[in-house]
């Protein structure tokens, strides 16, 4: 397509407003695009130019927010990081991201997926409390051990893969591949002692064990974060902690705060003296 | 009147079968899924086959055994052992991989994007190879025996 050449192409978009509607419905807009519109441009255009009350989530507009999640052409994107190239086609369905309620037109109600995220303790534990209130150092890592967890440090919440699970299709209390890809974040990081909380909660029913793998979370996650990948790492904890064969490494320990450090080679005083 | 309420959108079981633009690991678990319904079923229609038809004497069994000696039941047959093949292959790759052997490490997502399971298709497609082979070999050894 010639950068400057407009096309004209249909977003057919399922409308659903809970004041009117019973059931969703679909309307179809016609969109003027070119090499290089995003979904999301032509979202913003029937909203300014065709359509007001059409509902849709955006914020940062570069994939890095997750707000504008939504199944396009039956698959799920992110709107602001997707071309209407891509499809070579002159019509775009887009649908509001499934396995999640409605709140109105393409607007997901995303809490089920932040109470699980927040089920899972996604934060570091540890036993020095003191340590944690009033941070005195911060804990020593090496980059083997920051490469068993950076991948999936990556989360951005968008709820994709929520979208893409089987799993979470039908069993609406399934912790879903973004809270458990995250128990398996904290756990492996080296400066975490929470691993046996965590464990208590993912060994439960409609958790770690309901993963049937069909990894469609990890092809759709727009960010890499492989939450599948996560989650078997996780069974596999899970499995040898009952086998008592996991194997269990001291938890990182504090740096020297930096006030009492020395330097590892001796740095010359100054022979000049400074103006 | 509508319900003013968020409308639920749960795909239910149709998110088991629909596949959307998936590659092929979704539609093994959907074959997986498919293969061990009807191993189930076939499961129970073969009990109720050397039981009930059985204990009630020589006549019915052997009457019930020439009624299903025919080509559409041996094609069933075939099914069967080829579904079969396919359960019990997938299903120990699934338990190889499910327990995080077989996947390699996380590794930093740099686009464009990889997951361990599709770097990795090559145990899959070795496993699917397996499964060909058998099923190959099942279907010779009923067109030789006949399916009549």
């Amino acid at each position: 397509m010639n950068n400057d050449a407009v096309k004209k192409i249909t977003f057919r978009v399922q409308r659903f407003d809970p004041e009117k509607d019973r059931k969703p419905h679909f309307q179809e807009f016609t969109v003027p695009v070119k090499r290089g519109t995003t979904v999301m441009e032509g979202l913003l255009y029937i909203k300014e130019n065709l359509d007001s009350s059409l509902a849709f989530r955006t914020s940062c507009r570069m994939g890095v927010c997750g707000s504008c999640g939504m199944l396009i052409n039956e698959y799920p994107h992110l709107a602001c990081h997707t071309q209407v190239e891509e499809f070579h086609s002159d019509k775009l369905t887009l649908k509001p991201l499934p396995n999640m309620a409605i709140i109105k037109d393409l607007v997901p109600k995303l809490d089920t997926l932040f109470e699980h995220h927040k089920s899972v303790k996604p934060y570091i534990i540890r036993e020095d409390k003191e340590e944690m209130e009033k941070p005195t150092a911060g804990y020593l890592q090496k980059p083997q051990q920051l490469d068993e967890y950076l991948q999936f440090t990556y989360c951005i919440k968008c709820g994709l893969c929520i979208a893409a699970c089987p799993t979470s299709a039908s069993d609406k209390a399934f912790l879903g591949p973004q809270a458990l890809g995250q128990a398996y974040r904290y756990c492996a990081d080296s400066r975490d002692e929470g691993q046996d909380f965590r464990y208590a909660i993912v060994e439960k029913d409609h958790a770690v064990w309901n993963c049937h793998f069909a990894a469609a979370c990890s092809e759709a996650c727009p960010k890499g974060v492989d939450p599948a990948l996560g989650i078997q790492l996780l069974r596999k904890g899970v499995a040898a902690k009952a086998l008592g064969i996991k194997k269990t490494a001291a938890p990182a320990t504090l740096a020297t705060p930096p006030a009492l450090a020395k330097p590892k080679i001796d740095v010359p005083e100054f022979t000049v003296e400074p103006k | 009147m509508a319900d003013k309420g968020p409308h639920q959108n749960y795909l239910g079981m149709w998110g088991w079968v629909w596949g959307g633009n998936y590659k092929l690991e979704r539609y093994l678990y959907l074959l997986h899924r498919i293969t061990g319904l009807g191993l189930l079923l076939f499961g129970l229609f073969h009990l109720t086959v050397t039981t009930i038809f059985r204990v009630q004497g020589e006549a019915i069994w052997s009457s019930t055994i020439s009624f299903l000696d025919n080509p559409l039941f041996r094609v069933g047959e075939f099914l069967v052992v080829a579904a079969f093949s396919y359960h019990a292959l997938n299903g120990l790759r699934l338990i190889i991989q499910e327990l995080g052997f077989a996947l390699g490490k996380p590794v930093p997502p740099i686009y464009p994007f990889t997951d361990a399971i599709r770097r990795k298709r090559a145990w899959t497609l070795v496993t699917l190879a397996a499964i060909m082979v058998l099923a190959v070999a099942f279907f010779i050894d009923f067109t030789v025996r006949g399916w009549g």
